[in-house]
């Protein structure tokens, strides 16, 4: 599995207030929450935004609520991957849950910038930065939830336990 | 290799004689809790599931709290399908209008959680209830759904850091500033992936009240848990409270902790912190006059009958700054009623607040207390993050009930001290 698209860039503890606020959780219709996704951080995001496209983030990304609208809402907007230097652990877990890849790798997201072309190869951790012509290795998730992920999400991994 | 309280716990509840750091376990729930927010999600999830079935109709809690009474049509709607889930599967502890109270504030206080439990909830302060010696964590919809249908969940073990307190607080020092200052020493994921275990002969000074504030904060330093250990004053509160059973656990005296930080509580001052992050706390007196205009006290961090007690022993006699909104929002019907019964519900009106029924409402801005553009808030709520109450450029200050009530008299960041008390 592959992501590749370009970079949004944001800092340390990008919050799930403004990921999607809670004036919009009266909803939990994937569509309509990615319409607000980010908006408290970044108005252009959802304008701005194409199907593959990336996010990076420094660390502790996700913090704050437990609401699954957070990764749902990045998800949603078409976002294929985000990478941090930490992720918080209820965004982390959320999101393995959903399928909405994630990778926790702090020299790519040190270095990656905003515009940035970056590939990313989920079997083997490797980020590319194509802009930079940079390479970085992301850790790898541990057998167990690699096989929620590999199963589609929790609600499969269980099924299939059955 | 010795176990932290959290390590034993989840071990027991994984069947296991001993875990360690790190290690991933499938443990057994006592207690699966959601609300009207993630609740919905989690009912759309489950209708995925081979088995449409709820493990333990007792085991499951549902409380309607972050926009009830309905804000709106859309939150009416979610709040119905969860009415319907609750009347369909017919779960026990599914609190609505007129019996709900904020979660963390309702489930201990209808004696739903005890010591040596193990709680999932879909709600990041779900680590509330480490204060009872339960271990106790936030996840998301899709982990409650499966955790309403399998009654497991999967954990990795965490490592953990030691809080020695020590030293008994001073007259307006309470819970809030112990976890404001503790979140400002180690910042907003200084405990990431980590259990926060505090001990120590401080213990003792704090009451089961401000304990649950410390453990409500846990996730606001990134904490997987806050566990306290369980004493006499845990073991009251589980009597007067509830008649479910329930096992002690003790640390090890090997345990390894990758922290350890002594907090002297005797040295603390009445704490603040700033926008936008619980992490920028900052002592009363350190800073100059920082003028607000709204003062909310409530949530299930500061909603409990002595934070109402205290708001109400500086407010007697005084009035609300003219100009300033004063909410005070008791986090239950129960605290809602004593605190009827004691003649605090007559102090605010008299001093110009308004009282609202329970509510998540304000703090995470959903409604009841929406800030305007610019406009400064001092709060008992617990994140202040940018756009938490209302408009993006609008400021939260957290503070404990006695400097929010203090603030809501002078109209600025104020400690009970400015006005002579």
């Amino acid at each position: 599995m592959q992501a590749q698209g370009t970079v949004f860039k944001y800092g340390d503890n990008v919050d799930t207030d403004v990921i999607i606020p809670a004036r919009y959780l009266n909803s939990s219709d994937p569509a309509e929450l990615a319409e607000h996704c980010m908006e408290d951080i970044d108005r252009e995001f959802v304008k701005k935004v194409h199907p593959g496209d990336i996010i990076v983030a420094n660390k502790n990304f996700g913090c704050g609520s437990s609401r699954e609208h957070a990764p749902i809402a990045i998800k949603a907007s078409g976002v294929s991957c985000v990478i941090a230097e930490t992720f918080a652990r209820i965004f982390y877990r959320n999101s393995i849950n959903i399928g909405l890849p994630i990778i926790e790798c702090p020299e790519a997201a040190k270095e990656i910038e905003s515009g940035d072309d970056v590939k990313v190869d989920f079997n083997t951790g490797k980020i590319c930065d194509l802009t930079k012509g940079t390479e970085y290795q992301g850790q790898a998730f541990p057998e167990f939830m690699q096989k929620i992920i590999t199963a589609g999400g929790l609600v499969n991994y269980i099924n299939e336990a059955e | 290799m010795g176990m932290t309280m959290t390590q034993k716990i989840l071990a027991h509840a994984a069947g296991l004689d001993e875990v360690t750091a790190g290690q991933l376990i499938e443990a057994k729930l006592d207690l699966v809790l959601g609300n009207d927010i993630t609740t919905p999600v989690a009912i759309d999830v489950m209708k995925n599931f081979k088995k449409q079935e709820v493990f333990d109709r007792d085991k499951v809690a549902l409380v309607m709290d972050h926009f009830i009474p309905n804000k709106d049509i859309k939150s009416a709607e979610h709040c119905k399908i969860v009415r319907d889930f609750a009347g369909r599967y017919q779960i026990t502890n599914y609190f609505d209008v007129g019996q709900m109270g904020i979660e963390h504030a309702l489930l201990p206080e209808k004696g739903l959680v005890v010591a040596g439990d193990v709680v999932i909830g879909a709600d990041s302060h779900t680590c509330t209830y480490g204060a009872l010696g339960a271990f106790s964590t936030g996840v998301g919809s899709t982990d409650m759904a499966a955790g309403m249908a399998t009654g497991k969940a999967w954990f990795k073990v965490p490592p953990a850091i030691r809080f020695n307190l020590v030293g008994k607080p001073s007259k307006w020092v309470s819970g809030k500033d112990v976890i404001l200052h503790i979140i400002g020493m180690i910042g907003v994921d200084g405990a990431l992936y980590k259990s926060m275990e505090f001990t120590g002969p401080g213990v003792a000074e704090l009451s089961m009240d401000d304990r649950l504030t410390i453990s409500n904060m846990a996730i606001e330093a990134g904490g997987k848990n806050g566990i306290f250990p369980v004493d006499d004053k845990t073991l009251d509160y589980m009597k007067e409270h509830s008649t479910k059973p329930f096992t002690v656990y003790e640390a090890d005296p090997d345990a390894v902790y990758d922290e350890e930080y002594t907090v002297d509580l005797s040295e603390l001052q009445p704490t603040v912190s700033f926008p936008h992050l619980p992490e920028n706390a900052k002592e009363i007196g350190t800073f100059g006059d920082i003028v607000i205009d709204q003062v909310v006290i409530g949530s299930c961090t500061n909603g409990r009958i002595e934070d109402l007690r205290t708001a109400a022993e500086i407010l007697k006699g005084r009035q609300v700054k003219k100009g300033l909104r004063c909410i005070v929002i008791p986090a239950t019907q129960n605290v809602y009623l004593q605190a009827l019964k004691e003649g605090l519900i007559e102090t605010f009106i008299e001093s110009g607040a308004v009282v609202s029924t329970p509510t998540c409402g304000p703090c995470l801005g959903g409604y009841m207390g929406i800030l305007a553009h610019g406009e400064r808030c001092v709060s008992t709520t617990n994140r202040n993050f940018v756009g938490r109450m209302g408009a993006v450029d609008s400021e939260i200050y957290l503070a404990s009930p006695a400097v929010a009530a203090a603030s809501a008299i002078t109209g600025k960041v104020s400690g009970p001290s400015e006005l002579g008390l």
